[in-house]
């Protein structure tokens, strides 16, 4: 585990990741300028540090409705604009992006972070970036196996010969600078389905795992399938840390917070991805046994507990901010999550 | 209410014969709903390969996105090598898992013979249900003896299809009424 700098006598961990979506207020039509977002994500990272939580990662998406295209810079920006928390992406589409420049900029964001940052590597689930950064999707699956391997043995060395399909090959290629602790903890990105999450076990990498609604249940089968592909091929699970990340949003009650998020994830799935999200899904998220973690800040205590117990995971990373939710209930449930959450599952957690 | 007719081949003209028959019967005897009629043959549409519809150019993208905006879906389909043709099957491909949610979808079926009268029951019904459509249960099948040269000759068959239409949208009413109590009840 210290190798991916958890701590595991700290207790779970607790992070907000955003994906940078840019998304219009759907009660009112307004979509705040691009320059204010990402300002309110680089604020964003700086009161959830100042509230004690541990985390705070961007996602990069080449498609309308986002605006951290560029997340490697708005990820300096908040190196910059922070002290202690920890920083990273989520995700970094490696398929699409040379290994060795993502190395360069996010060792160097270590450097100014002081040795806080980590890459969390993931395929995209929407595919502007193949046409726009000139990629075949017919290479999709391939693409990003190679480049993740690429990027992985860029961390392991700091002289690096390779060769593959996608990129020229590198003789001897010194790769610089080098984090500040030598290496960074570089997570892969797991949807839903168990093959890649089988896939992570086999190559020995942390799992970043994301969660949107359903039983805890049925995505630890997922996890499972990990910790069993990290035996078979020889790794000690106890050495690998997951971390699992899906919707949160805390209000006075489960129908507050419901009320107060359903139309903002609803209309920015329908944006983003072509299909609402159905009500009687969301109405089932408020089940004490669902992932779903919106609700009173007591009961998505509750939930945050069980899903430890039944995941075992180390780390688990709030989205909050999607569907352009405005700025004012983000602070509010940061000073919520600071108060109540964190001591709450510091104080079940901590070994 | 926006319903969509898809004429599911692009080659020959009894399913779009058919198809657009009832496309003419919902528009003179509803006049308020908004009908499209998708003759596959009009466009020009690749194999899925797994992105997002929202993500596919030109002719794909317009053909998934009318559909995706429909309330209901009237499906033209003739049989090909006792199955539905690759055409309209390529179309479910192109949508996402549970595309169909909250939609209604009834089939409009032709065919060579009688033989294969329950391959809709057994091999389009399956695919309309996994995708999560409200099903309109009993479909028009239509044989090859009933068309002349782009008309429909049976009245039996035009009666049939009358009667599609109706079942269609009042089942298309009826969902929409019970979805939207179903929703009222929700806090949020």
């Amino acid at each position: 585990m210290e190798k991916y700098r958890i701590d595991p006598r700290k207790g779970l961990e607790f992070g907000l990741y955003t994906l940078g979506d840019h998304l219009p207020n759907p009660e009112t039509g307004e979509r705040i300028p691009a320059s204010q977002r990402l300002d309110e994500i680089i604020e964003l990272a700086k009161i959830a540090e100042d509230a004690g939580i541990d985390f705070f990662s961007v996602g990069e998406s080449h498609q309308d409705y986002f605006t951290t295209q560029a997340h490697a810079v708005v990820l300096a920006a908040i190196a910059q604009a922070t002290e202690k928390i920890k920083i990273a992406s989520s995700s970094t589409i490696i398929s699409t992006l040379d290994p060795v420049r993502v190395y360069e900029d996010f060792a160097t964001i270590d450097l100014i972070s002081k040795g806080r940052t980590e890459i969390v590597a993931g395929r995209a689930s929407r595919v502007g970036n193949f046409d726009l950064l000139g990629y075949d999707l017919h290479d999709y699956e391939e693409l990003y196996e190679e480049k993740f391997d690429l990027l992985l043995k860029i961390n392991e060395n700091e002289y690096v010969d390779w060769e593959g399909q996608f990129r020229a090959p590198l003789k001897n290629a010194h790769v610089l600078p080098r984090p500040l602790n030598g290496s960074l903890p570089i997570w892969r990105a797991v949807g839903g389905h168990p093959s890649s999450a089988v896939k992570a076990g086999y190559a020995g990498v942390p799992i970043f795992v994301a969660m949107l609604g359903g039983p805890a249940t049925l995505f630890k089968r997922t996890i499972d399938s990990y910790r069993d592909a990290l035996e078979r091929v020889g790794h000690d699970p106890n050495e690998f840390p997951v971390s699992t990340a899906g919707f949160f949003y805390l209000a006075e009650t489960t129908q507050q917070a419901q009320r107060e998020t359903y139309p903002f994830i609803n209309a920015g799935m329908q944006k983003t991805n072509g299909r609402g999200f159905a009500k009687q899904i969301f109405a089932q998220g408020a089940n004490p046994h669902d992932v779903m973690n919106i609700g009173s800040p007591q009961e998505v205590i509750e939930k945050i507990l069980y899903q430890h117990e039944t995941f075992g995971h180390q780390r688990y990373i709030a989205q909050m901010d999607f569907g352009g939710i405005p700025f004012d209930k983000l602070r509010k449930n940061i000073e919520i999550i600071g108060k109540e959450v964190l001591p709450a599952i510091r104080k079940y957690t901590v070994k | 209410m926006k319903v969509v007719a898809i004429a599911g081949s692009i080659v020959g003209s009894k399913t779009k014969t058919a198809i657009q028959y009832a496309v003419e019967t919902i528009t003179n005897k509803y006049p308020d709903i908004d009908t499209t009629l998708l003759d596959l043959a009009d466009y020009d549409i690749q194999f899925s390969d797994g992105r997002n519809y929202l993500d596919y150019k030109g002719d794909t993208k317009k053909v998934t996105e009318t559909i995706m905006k429909a309330d209901a879906l009237l499906i033209g389909t003739p049989i090909f090598q006792a199955s539905i043709p690759g055409t309209l099957k390529n179309i479910f491909d192109l949508l996402p898992t549970s595309a169909l949610e909250g939609k209604v979808a009834s089939m409009i079926v032709t065919a060579g013979s009688q033989r294969h009268y329950l391959i809709p029951e057994q091999q389009l019904k399956p695919i309309l249900g996994y995708m999560k459509a409200q099903v309109v249960q009993s479909y028009v099948y239509i044989e090859d003896v009933d068309f002349y040269r782009k008309e429909i000759t049976n009245d039996d068959v035009i009666f049939r299809i009358e009667r599609l239409v109706e079942d269609t949208i009042t089942l298309t009413k009826t969902y929409q009424q019970i979805q939207a109590e179903k929703e009222a009840e929700y806090d949020f």
